[in-house]
């Protein structure tokens, strides 16, 4: 039996990744406490790597592979600067509740 | 059984960023040794920054392509570097005497910047989707610890916050349009992606498109465009204002390089498709910029508004996409160094401990006590608004005359209309510095780096306006 | 040889203004006047150096190109930083550098008790250099960096007594204003440069026939463009309303940027322009019933004003209006004779005006005046001589100029712009000699505690030699007898213009684009001079400018009750006293909603904020508007949120 004839299509990766992305950008815009918005912007890139991988694999090309392990790279760095961010923040104001950071505005 | 070959890596042509991260690794071991005394890292940096900016030229004969074409070395990317080059030294300059003021005692500071640096180098160089992702990567995680780099400020703090949160978040935008441009066209390299486009081996069209739209959303947080600004008050504002001046000029002129490439070397096919989005984009971060900074009543809010509407006459430049609107776009990006780092330098000079004397209304009767320091912001900003003959604008008289021979009429008009309005504010300050009487005493120490940061800007402003022809002939090389 | 010379023009100016702006408060006054002062004499006897020189090398080779070096060039464009001496540049530079020295000198008395005298010579001298580079540009963006470069200059001297703060507003409003008329012009040069590939003078007005359509659309966009910011910077309808105002400045400024040369520039552009309003018959026409329209218009409100600054300012907007009229019927040489002998009786009438002032210590309303005629002879000599010029009085200045553009309203024009200049001719006698009767003649109702006293030499001096220059300064251009007029051969090269050629032109350009060219042939025919309408109009002239005398002379010395009689409770007299309200209908149909807008914008979108929109778009956002509505008040969520939107109005858009 052909293989092929069994895999899931490429359209069904792509709409679970477009869906985690939307998923990561609602946790984004209503969640409050800073870690969880960030979890949700790791939610996002993640859903760019199942893109990634996906169309590695059915277009068989390999730069996305190269291409997600870059992201995660970089998440992880942005991870260590995000936390040392909300760290020295909480230092000065023992919250991480997003609404309580607005001494600035216009 | 092939034989094995070693890897063609041509490491000359990126010797700037080698010489770079060298230098930045340097300063930070180099700070291990010595104590509270920084000045020494505050050398070996500036002399990590010429270095970087001698050895760029390291490459003859240009363009050179290098690593399978995901990286070039040509004028765009040299003149990028000088301009990287020059941005970082002045940054650091008028940070000596800043940090010294506020007790910023942390030797990190300047090897962010040099990294921060090396990420512009290859923003401005890479011709690969994962470069520019990299690069952008590399130069954003710098300014987030830069931004937040006064841990016991809340400001600073908040504004590390908001920028890094905003940032991860656009980024997100950013990768996911790469990604569908990859998905769509197979590859990541810029040239193989325009080529899948003019072949017609475009996967999905739709996939495509929605790439495109996502990419101009992360590139546009990147430079601050409308709607997608709204961090840059906050973050301009919070952020220790030598940070400020640095991110208002080196890292918005590396992603607007990169959106260049991208938008001219990838999908130039696809413009009709893009360049309304972009027009759209142009004319209301012009509006918004201009008309936000009329409001302000906080130096740095309204430097930060200026940014914006700065960006939106830089955007036209990529509309244009002509050999003239390269050009164009480098020689307003260092004419728009020396006046950034000039305005900031001022701005940094009236403040002292504990009051940096932001609000606008501390400039009154500055031309009093200090003429010259009032003569100098005077041209600064002028230059900004754009009256000629200075540098400002003969930068945007090339930006504009490059969409005028794409026919782009109406887009120059309403550019022009806003750089109109624009001075109108720029005019604000200067009313305070000459026809206000002073508010409050001024106690302004004139430390000499930042005066030599603020000589530089001056020549540089009068320079680039009244003799712009060499540079320009530079720009225009390729 | 001499032409070589051309380049010092402009520098001394500038030299002066750096060292007076740089070391003016440590080297004492009388080495800032002198620097000051002197710095614009060098550069008037340069001028006449290179004026001599022009005037020895023969007719048809009478222009000159310095250029000093690229400025910049990009591409197949290149903008050279350069000089163009011709007659008419000539004749610009020679009446500025001349009437800017006598002014200097002026200034070296009338500013004397001032703190920052350094301050106003180096602005003044920057503003010489403004203006000789508008003058002697050889290009558009030359033309432009003198044109941004004389507003400036004119904002921070109309601001110069900041502590005033209607000096402020009033330095704020002319920048403002100017800029709307800068804008336009920017907008022609770019125009031009689109379309000619260049912006050098000679180049355009040279391919100006071959590329452009007689009477087409392009050459009428690119003219009225250009009118619009002559317009901002001359002060005519709808743009003038700042150059009242700018009589908050210092008076020899007034005299000097707007009055003699700056305001004028706008008139200097469009006359260098002649080659391209030529072909645009409906810009003409605009131009010429905008100029005559201003002429009355500003001469009605001028009849009205008690403060003798204000007087001659809207005086100064109806000669302007002449100009223009001229300029718009083609008589191109009449506008430059009116430019310049205007420029002698106004910077005279000025200067006197700034003399009474300066006699009365400071008093500016001539309520309060009056009988000076015996405490200041000299000035009330100069004033009077200058006031006979600018209303028209045989055998002075103004006469002849003003009679020339008459004539040719009505030759070259129609009747009804030669009713305006006439009407304009009859208001300009009558409120001249208003001005002149409430000064200086009658009863004094100046302050008891106020003694009026002469002027110094260094005010008067000036005083006379303006008035000098005023009562002859019309023998440039006697006409009648063809070969008479000096000025009109002299500037004759430069207003050549072939019509036959460009129309021939135009009509191919039409051709190829398949449509009829119009037969235009009328316009070749020559212009006859008819010798005995001129006479005849010249007498009108002089007994319309006799009428408006004695109508003043009743009005304001026989039966001083008169006017209050008839303006009292009269609607048209307070409509005229308040300027039309034209001031009140700009704050509230531009400047407030525009004010209130970005208000709004900022403080209700931006910071409150965001809510408005964050409501408006949750709704189209369905499920989200519940959550967004909750937990509003967070502010990195409500930047995130409107990226999203941003997003989605993007995509929208890209569908």
């Amino acid at each position: 039996m052909d293989i092929e004839m069994e895999m899931v299509p490429l359209a069904h990766y792509l709409f679970l990744s477009a869906t985690l992305f939307v998923i990561g950008v609602v946790g984004v815009l209503v969640r409050r406490n800073a870690i969880v918005v960030f979890m949700s912007i790791e939610i996002m890139l993640n859903a760019v790597n199942i893109s990634l991988i996906a169309f590695d694999r059915y277009l068989s090309l390999h730069d996305g592979q190269i291409f997600s392990f870059m992201v995660m790279c970089v998440a992880a760095a942005e991870v260590s600067v995000g936390l040392a961010i909300i760290i020295a923040l909480f230092r000065n104001k023992p919250t991480i509740n997003l609404d309580e950071f607005n001494i600035m505005k216009s | 059984m092939e034989p094995i070959t070693a890897p063609a890596i041509d490491l000359v042509s990126l010797a700037p960023v080698l010489v770079l991260s060298v230098f930045g690794i340097m300063v930070l071991v180099t700070d291990l040794f010595i104590g509270k005394d920084k000045s020494v890292l505050v050398f070996i940096s500036l002399t990590g920054l010429l270095m970087g900016a001698i050895s760029s030229l390291a490459k003859y004969n240009l363009p050179v392509h290098s690593f399978n074409g995901a990286y070039i070395v040509d004028h765009l990317s040299v003149f990028f570097t000088f301009i990287f080059c020059i941005s970082s030294a002045l940054a650091i300059l008028v940070s000596v005497d800043f940090n010294k003021r506020e007790g910023i005692k942390v030797g990190e500071y300047y090897s962010l910047i040099l990294f921060c640096t090396v990420g512009m180098v290859l923003l401005a160089s890479a011709t690969d989707m994962i470069m520019i992702f990299l690069g952008i990567e590399i130069v954003s995680i710098s300014l987030y610890v830069l931004a937040g780099i006064r841990r016991n400020d809340p400001k600073s703090n908040e504004a590390a916050l908001k920028y890094f949160l905003l940032g991860a978040f656009a980024t997100g935008f950013l990768l996911y349009g790469m990604t569908l441009l990859y998905g769509s066209t197979g590859s990541t390299k810029l040239v193989m992606i325009a080529s899948a486009i003019r072949n017609g081996g475009v996967a999905s069209e739709p996939l495509l498109l929605m790439g495109v739209v996502l990419l101009i959303i992360g590139l546009g947080f990147k430079v601050a465009a409308v709607p997608f600004h709204m961090w840059a008050p906050d973050v301009y504002q919070g952020a220790p204002t030598p940070v400020t001046a640095f991110m208002a000029v080196g890292p918005k002129a590396a992603s607007l390089a990169a959106f260049y490439r991208i938008f001219s070397e990838a999908i130039p096919q696809l413009s009709p498709s893009w360049e309304i989005l972009l027009c759209v984009v142009s004319v209301i971060t012009m509006f918004v910029g201009n008309l936000g900074a009329i409001m302000q009543t906080n130096i740095k809010r309204l430097l930060a508004f200026s940014s914006v509407a700065h960006v939106g006459y830089l955007i036209i430049a990529i509309i244009a996409k002509n050999s003239l609107s390269s050009s164009a776009l480098m020689f307003y990006m260092l004419t728009y160094a020396f006046m950034i780092f000039g305005t900031f330098g001022i701005v940094i000079l009236l403040g002292r401990k504990g009051d940096e004397n932001l609000e606008i209304e501390n400039y009154s009767g500055l031309a009093y006590k200090h003429p010259v320091l009032a003569l100098s912001m005077t041209i600064f900003l002028l230059s900004l608004g754009g009256l000629p003959p200075l540098a400002g604008f003969v930068a945007k008289f090339f930006v504009f005359s490059a969409a005028l021979k794409e026919g782009f009429l109406i887009l120059v008009i309403i550019a022009v209309l806003n750089s109109a309005v624009s001075l109108y504010y720029y005019l604000k300050v200067i009313v305070f510095m000459y026809m206000k009487d002073p508010v409050k005493e001024f106690d302004i120490t004139l430390s000499p780096m930042t005066l030599f940061v603020i000589a530089i800007s001056i020549f540089g402003t009068i320079q680039l306006g009244i003799f712009p022809d060499s540079i320009i002939a530079l720009a225009q090389a390729n | 040889m001499l032409l070589k010379l051309t380049g010092l023009v402009p520098l001394f100016p500038l030299i002066g203004c750096i060292i007076n702006g740089f070391l003016g408060l440590r080297i004492g006054k009388n080495a800032v006047g002198l620097i000051g002062a002197g710095a614009v004499g060098l550069s008037f006897l340069t001028t006449l150096f290179i004026f001599a020189g022009l005037v020895m090398t023969p007719v048809e080779e009478r222009v000159f190109e310095q250029v000093l070096f690229t400025w910049m060039s990009a591409g197949d464009f290149a903008v050279d930083f350069g000089f163009q001496i011709d007659p008419l540049s000539m004749t610009m530079m020679l009446f500025v550098t001349g009437v800017g020295f006598l002014i200097h000198v002026y200034s070296i008395g009338y500013m004397h008790e001032e703190y920052s005298f350094y301050r106003f010579f180096a602005y003044l001298n920057l503003f010489m250099f403004s203006m000789l580079l508008l003058i002697m540009g050889n290009n558009f963006l030359l033309m432009f960096i003198g044109w941004e470069g004389v507003g400036c200059c004119s904002y921070f001297l109309i601001g110069y007594y900041f502590e005033k703060k209607s000096a402020c507003d009033a330095g704020t409003k002319a920048f403002v204003m100017n800029r709307v008329g800068d804008f336009a012009f920017l907008l022609a040069v770019m125009y031009i440069f689109n379309i000619f590939g260049s912006i050098d003078f000679t180049t355009v007005f040279h391919a100006a026939p071959e590329k452009l359509i007689y009477d087409g659309e392009t050459v009428t966009i690119i003219t009225l463009l250009l009118f619009v910011g002559a317009c901002g910077k001359s002060a005519q309808i709808p743009l003038y309303t700042w150059l009242p105002d700018a009589m908050e400045g210092p008076t020899p400024v007034s005299a000097l940027i707007h009055a003699a040369t700056m305001v004028t520039a706008g008139v200097y552009m469009v006359v260098r322009c002649n080659a391209l309003f030529a072909l645009a018959p409906l810009s003409m026409t605009t131009v010429a019933f905008v100029g005559g329209g201003t002429a009355v218009f500003a001469a009605t409100i001028g009849m009205t004003q008690f403060d003798i600054k204000r007087v001659l300012a809207y005086s100064t907007v109806s000669q302007i209006g002449y100009m223009f009229l001229a300029v718009g019927v083609g008589a191109y040489t009449a506008a430059i004779f009116h430019m310049v002998t205007h420029a002698f009786f106004k910077a005279c009438l000025f200067l006197g005006s700034g003399s009474v002032i300066h006699g009365l210590h400071g008093e500016q309303d001539m309520r309060k005046m009056g009988a000076l005629k015996d405490h200041m002879p000299i000035t009330f000599i100069t004033f009077f001589v200058s006031t006979l010029a600018i209303a028209g009085i045989f055998p002075l200045s103004g006469f002849f100029s003003k009679d020339e553009i008459l004539y040719h309203a009505l030759m070259d024009g129609n009747v009804i712009l030669w009713g305006m200049g006439i009407t304009g001719a009859l208001l300009t006698a009558f409120y001249m000699f208003r001005l002149v009767f409430m000064t200086f003649f009658g009863e004094s109702r100046v302050d008891p505690h106020v003694h009026p006293h002469e002027s110094p030499k260094v005010m008067t001096v000036p005083l006379v030699i303006l008035a000098g220059l005023a009562f002859f300064g019309g023998a440039l251009g006697i006409p009648l007898f063809h070969g008479w007029h000096v000025l009109h051969n002299w500037l004759e090269p430069v207003f050549h213009f072939d019509m036959a050629s460009a129309l021939e032109h135009s009509a191919h350009l039409l051709h190829e684009q398949g449509k009829h060219a119009p037969s235009l042939t009328h316009l070749l025919e020559p212009a006859e001079h008819n010798l005995w309408v001129e006479v005849a109009l010249m007498a009108l002239s002089f007994s319309i400018a006799v009428a408006g005398i004695f109508g003043a002379y009743m009005c304001y010395i026989k039966m001083p009750h008169l006017p209050a009689s008839f303006t009292k409770g009269q609607w048209g007299y307070d409509l005229v006293k308040n300027k039309y309200e034209v001031d009140e209908l700009y704050d509230e149909t531009i400047v407030k909603p525009t004010l209130e807008g970005s208000t709004l914008l900022w403080k209700e979108v931006d910071a409150k904020g965001i809510d408005g929109s964050v409501n408006g778009t949750a709704k189209t956002l369905g499920w989200l508007s519940n959550h967004a509505r909750t937990f509003q008040s967070g502010f990195v969520r409500n930047y995130a949120l409107f990226m999203v939107v941003g997003f989605i109005s993007l995509l929208i858009i890209s569908l």
